[in-house]
């Protein structure tokens, strides 16, 4: 039952945190805070207490709707296991840097935030495709409303966009779903949403469903050429909102792609691996190059994430176990990262009310702390060794490289462009001559310097000893790629 | 076992780092030296039991010791694990004995700057990536001290943070030699999807094993490590960055800029010599490499006017002749050059850092001269660097780079290779005489200023010039046992003897002569060469670097920047807009359509009727 | 019942002129006032082409009919009066063109 109480605790939590609002000021963030250890410490707790050969920690199976072979199918395993230990860590972090952002109705973006936490927590976990698109929904419409009542000036039609690309897309995932459930029925005579069962006769599915699947998850990943709501969302939302949307909600897509596009649809997966991996490879130099040309400072780290999701989808078509396992890591190395650069878009912006690069120049004078932790997260961005990023991006390549090198030396030319836009992202905010005259900076307190260490010790963690997190997935990656008969 | 502390030895420098970072700049000076010079000091000393540990395990082996494994994926196993034998021993005493007197000298020269203990936590950042570099026994671990000393030179190039010039600089040193570490990090995905491995000591076997020699996939890999190393040692296509490295401090210089990182490239081919032994075309290249960059960095550093840019073409110069060495065959020569040329280039550098400081940061050389009097360690700390440098008898230089020369003599083609570098060290000879002689004879020019030249050294910065001193003339007779049992030509040789090794010896001796002819005896004349027709745009085109940087801008950087200014927008993104500006439109279109006028409702309400009438009627 | 005098097709032919009259002068007039004149006129013509029927097949359908559709023109007329005189309150003008706020 971690599962259903996970997802449980974070549904009932969410009303909670609003209600919170009655209670006084700081309230709603200080019951999410609660509700988001809770469901951590219940993780952590179901974790330790299953003893976990395959890599499944728990499978639970209820049935819901048995005419049409829907069910409650919730299966936490290693893979699952480590995305929601990333949405509950960094679902704290967005509620601690929206502690002082968000002025107005704080209970009913708390409310907002944990029910987006909720989905996202029962996409990572479902294995009922009915179930899947539900929660997939259920993630999309709250963070609707985060960008949509507390995003920034053009925050109307970045939200609208930010729906309408998902939200098509998902349309998209919905047919593929249905037509995937009926041709299997029309071969098996059994209806039924259950992934695992689906996956088993995986090479009778015709590929163009796969389509479906490919538009949301791509979409959402994101990778070129549907990757344009992205900037705008993420530069739109409240600083809580672009860290869930980078540092979660990113990785719906990532997983989606390892655990239904290429198990699900094996054979098509082979023959279009060349493109997919060309298109992941073009992601990570052409949202680098966008990065470069930007002048404000959180839609330049917007288009980074675009360059770094790219990595993902290269390593997970390329389908060995080092690709895959190095888009694990990167998964979870960019969701620090990128937290941390959102966070420390959202506290400049708090300080000087703007984003603009332009505007910006010999921060590091006014406000030394902030530059060091600006600097640390600016190197771990570009890739630098001992950090998680450059595991990540490293054993990504590597396990490219033995299966495609075209696409693998397009991809490594990202590391330059990478390191071209996050030094010239250091250099216009924080190096350079501070304005004469300018006011006095107030430096990062103890709240965010502690979140920021955190952030941190977790990077250099995954960066010099990232073993415990691989052997928490690898079972699970394992088992995908032989249910694809992928021997390598 | 006293060798078993050799972890101990990174761990110093990382420690000091991470004690300096912590305090966030609250401590005072002293306390800063202590702890920013005291590490790496400290490392120092424990080299000393680490190699008397050395000396007692068996000959020719190596010492490893595995500190934990790195991740273990797909038989992917990197390992933290350090390796000591007698290049990465040259290398250690080089990082850390080097580094330790740079650092001592920087507690003087820093002093007062508002961002001293950030400039220590940097430095000792430095130390410890170097010897990750030097030590690790993976080449992943390799890279990781590799991108790791490219950052902290990254963040010392751009130390003066408040000048944007300073930041240009550190971001082009860095991109630019990133360019060469994607071609290094495409060269370990190859060597691993070839051999499994990338521990460098099962990969060499493991390549001999698979290869013949001048294998073509060997050459590919040979080449694209060589790729990294060219940009890391500021070597032909990827120098430009150095020069306009010398933005930072000058114990910066000294120790990232000359003696140690921009020397790591040496270190890379020569840890992998197996593999370019094997590989003849791209050994080949590394000779061709460096003799390329050796001869036109000599003639850039010819006619420079900023000190620190003649010393800089000078140390590309210099690591030219390494990578030359490395390319015919003289691999202990190479590692010889490597360790000498860290002793006379630190010297030279930490003596112009104390004449900047003594000048009130002026660096312009034709600002100076006359100055030998005024200010006489400086002065003596130069001529030894440079009489090293110009590899006059006896001096460290002179030993490592006949060698380089002898050697270079024996092989395929050798003459001609001989005869170009042996110019290249006539050069070297006037270059060194030119800076002396603009510097410290002649005419002072410095008066404009209106400030006297005062010494500023403490004993802080006079004892690493005296012990650099000592090393820059005594540092060749190191007789570099260690390496011989590592490189395949079995320790430095001195192959030649007649007229050859005559000939490589006086060369040094005549520049010095020519050079003081040019410079002091007729020094208005050359001046004056320097300043009117053919001559003046030779002189021109060699104190850009041979034009490199403006041929960058404009093949690379310029369009590279143009079309992100014009696709800040993103393409694609236009592709969605119109999209929705077509549903806009239509929106548009069929909204005026209701014009809220009853008579227009009606109208149409009568012509559909009317049409489906005649639709009905069979009219239509 | 004795045959029809005219022939039916004289009759429709008159009420379709009648129907058009009026139309015209529905989709023309901007005047409320004569719009519903016209209206009046369009439901006249249907109920000659009613009773004009009624007499073709000789029942008294066609006459039943334009009782109910005098009624009803009776009823109408006193709604549309009592819209336009409301509209003429708002708007200050019997222009039906001015009554457009339902525009997309």
């Amino acid at each position: 039952m971690i599962s259903l109480g996970l997802i449980g605790l974070l549904l009932v939590g969410a009303p909670l945190a609003w209600a919170g609002e009655r209670l006084g000021p700081s309230w709603p963030q200080r019951l999410s805070l609660v509700v988001l250890g809770l469901a951590s410490a219940w993780l952590l707790l179901g974790w330790l207490a299953a003893a976990a050969d395959d890599g499944v920690v728990e499978t639970v199976a209820l049935t819901w709707i048995p005419r049409f072979g829907i069910g409650v199918i919730l299966v936490l395993d290693g893979l699952s296991l480590v995305m929601v230990a990333l949405t509950l860590a960094l679902g704290a972090v967005a509620v601690v840097s929206s502690w002082t952002e968000v002025g107005e109705r704080h209970g009913f973006f708390q409310f907002n935030l944990l029910l987006t936490l909720a989905g996202v927590a029962g996409v990572f976990m479902a294995q009922d495709l009915f179930l899947f698109f539900v929660f997939w929904e259920v993630m999309l419409v709250p963070m609707y409303l985060l960008i949509a009542i507390w995003g920034h000036e053009a925050r109307a039609y970045a939200a609208m966009k930010f729906f309408l690309f998902t939200q098509i897309s998902g349309l998209l995932l919905l047919v593929a779903i249905v037509a995937l459930v009926l041709s299997h029925q029309a071969a098996t005579g059994v209806l039924t949403f259950d992934y695992r069962l689906l996956v088993t006769g995986a090479g009778s599915l015709p590929a163009w469903v796969m389509v479906g699947f490919l538009a949301a998850f791509l979409t959402k990943l994101p990778s070129v050429p549907v990757h344009s709501w992205l900037p705008d969302a993420h530069t739109q939302a409240p600083t809580a909102g672009s860290v869930i949307l980078a540092g979660i909600m990113l990785k719906t897509g990532a997983y989606g792609l390892i655990r239904f596009v290429v198990p699900l649809f094996p054979d098509a997966s082979e023959a279009l691996r060349q493109p997919l991996m060309v298109l992941g490879a073009v992601s990570v130099v052409y949202g680098g190059y966008l990065a470069f040309a930007q002048d404000d400072f959180k839609r330049l780290v917007a288009y980074s994430s675009i360059s770094h999701m790219g990595f993902v989808l290269l390593g997970v078509f390329a389908w060995n176990q080092l690709a895959v396992q190095g888009a694990v890591v990167q998964m979870v190395a960019h969701g620090f990262s990128t937290a941390a650069l959102f966070m420390m878009a959202g506290a400049l912006q708090e300080r000087l009310h703007t984003r603009e690069l332009s505007q910006m120049g010999g921060l590091w004078q006014r406000a030394p702390r902030m530059g060091a932790v600006a600097l640390f997260f600016v190197v771990a961005s570009l890739g630098m060794p001992g950090l998680g990023n450059f595991v990540g991006e490293f054993m990504v390549l590597l396990g490219a490289f033995q299966v495609d090198v075209g696409p693998t030396i397009i991809a490594a030319l990202g590391l330059i462009v990478a390191a071209a836009y996050a030094l010239l992202l250091m250099q216009r905010s924080f190096q350079g001559a501070a304005p004469s005259g300018a006011p006095e900076l107030r430096d990062f307190g103890a709240r965010e310097l502690a979140v920021m260490i955190l952030l941190m010790a977790a990077l250099i963690t995954l960066g010099v000893y990232p073993q415990p997190l691989l052997d928490v997935s690898g079972p699970v990656v394992d088992g995908l790629r032989a249910l694809t008969g992928a021997a390598r | 076992m006293s060798v078993g502390l050799l972890w101990l030895i990174p761990m110093l420098p990382l420690l000091g780092f991470l004690a300096l970072a912590a305090t966030e700049g609250r401590l005072g000076e002293r306390a800063v030296a202590v702890i920013g010079a005291g590490s790496v000091g400290l490392a120092a000393l424990l080299a000393v039991p680490v190699t008397v540990g050395f000396f007692e395990l068996p000959a020719d082996t190596g010492f490893s010791q595995t500190l934990w494994v790195w991740l273990d994926v797909a038989g992917f196993r990197p390992a933290f694990t350090l390796y000591l034998d007698g290049l990465s021993l040259v290398m250690l005493w080089v990082i850390t004995g080097v580094g330790f007197l740079i650092h001592l000298y920087a507690t003087g020269y820093m002093s007062g700057d508002p961002g001293y203990s950030r400039f220590f936590a940097y430095m000792n950042l430095f130390v410890f990536a170097m010897l990750m570099l030097v030590l690790g026994n993976d080449l992943l671990v390799l890279y990781l001290g590799w991108e790791g000393v490219g950052l902290c030179s990254y963040l010392l190039i751009g130390f003066f943070q408040q000048d944007p010039a300073n930041g240009y600089a550190a971001r082009k040193a860095f991109v630019v030699t990133r360019i060469g570490d994607t071609a290094m990090a495409l060269g370990l995905f190859l060597l691993f999807r070839e051999l499994g491995t990338l521990e460098i000591q099962p990969l060499l076997g493991a390549a001999t094993a698979a290869w013949p020699e001048g294998s073509a996939t060997l050459t590919l890999a040979a080449l694209l490590l060589l790729g990294g190393a060219v940009g890391k040692s500021a070597q032909l296509p990827l120098q430009t960055w150095l020069p306009d490295a010398m933005a930072g401090p000058t114990p910066v210089s000294a120790l990232i800029h000359a003696a140690t990182m921009v020397t790591a490239g040496v270190y890379l081919i020569a840890r992998l010599h197996d593999l370019y032994l094997l590989a003849p075309v791209a050994q080949t290249a590394v000779a061709l490499t460096g003799l390329a960059t050796l001869f036109i960095a000599a003639f850039a550093a010819l006619v420079q006017t900023d000190v620190k840019r003649i010393l800089a073409y000078s140390t590309m110069s210099q690591i030219g002749y390494m990578f030359f060495a490395l390319g015919v065959g003289a691999w202990s020569a190479a590692v010889f050059h490597l360790m000498t040329h860290a002793f006379f280039k630190a010297l030279l550098f930490l003596s112009a850092g104390s004449l900047i400081l003594a000048l009130h940061h002026e660096q312009e050389v034709t600002r100076m001269g006359g100055l030998w009097r005024r200010l006489p360690w400086p002065f003596a700390g130069m001529l030894v660097g440079s009489a090293a440098l110009a590899a006059l008898p006896f001096t460290s230089g002179y030993f490592s780079k006949d060698a380089i020369l002898l050697t270079a003599f024996d092989a395929p083609g050798g003459f001609w290779l001989w005869s170009v570098a042996l110019l290249a060290a006539l050069v070297t000879a006037l270059y060194s005489v030119r800076l002396l002689v603009l510097v410290f004879f002649g005419q002072p020019r410095w008066q404009q200023s209106g400030r006297e030249p005062r010494d500023r050294g403490g004993i802080a910065m006079r004892l690493p010039l005296a012990a650099l001193s000592l090393l820059a003339i005594g540092g060749g007779w190191f007789g570099l046992s260690p390496v011989a049992a590592v490189l395949p030509d079995g320790g430095v040789g001195h192959g030649h003897g007649g007229w050859v090794m005559w000939a490589t010896s006086a060369t040094p001796l005549l520049g010095v002569l020519l050079g003081l002819l040019l410079f002091q005896r007729w020094g208005a004349v050359v001046a004056r060469l320097g300043t009117s027709g053919g001559t003046r745009a030779v002189r021109r085109f060699w104190l850009s670097g041979w034009g490199f940087d403006w041929l960058y801008r404009q093949l690379i950087e310029r369009p590279f920047v143009a079309l992100a200014r014009i696709n800040r927008n993103d393409v694609v993104d236009r592709v969605f807009a119109a999209l929705a500006g077509g549903a806009l439109g239509v929106n548009g279109l069929l909204s005026a359509t209701q014009t809220g006028r009853l008579r227009w409702y009606l109208a149409n309400m009568a012509g559909g009727l009317a049409l489906v009438l005649l639709i009905v009627l069979g009219v239509l | 019942m004795t045959a029809l005098s005219v022939p039916l097709s004289h009759v429709l032919a008159l009420a379709a002129t009648l129907f058009l009259i009026g139309l015209l002068g529905v989709l023309i007039r901007r005047n409320l006032i004569f719009l519903l004149m016209s209206l009046e006129i369009m439901l006249n013509a249907a109920g000659l082409a009613f009773i004009g029927a009624g007499a073709r097949w000789g029942t008294a359908d066609g006459q039943i009919m334009y009782m109910l559709i005098l009624a009803l023109a009776a009823a109408e007329v006193a709604v549309g009066l009592g819209l336009l005189l409301q509209l003429e309150r708002r708007l200050g003008t019997l222009d039906v063109d001015a009554a457009s706020e339902l525009k997309g």
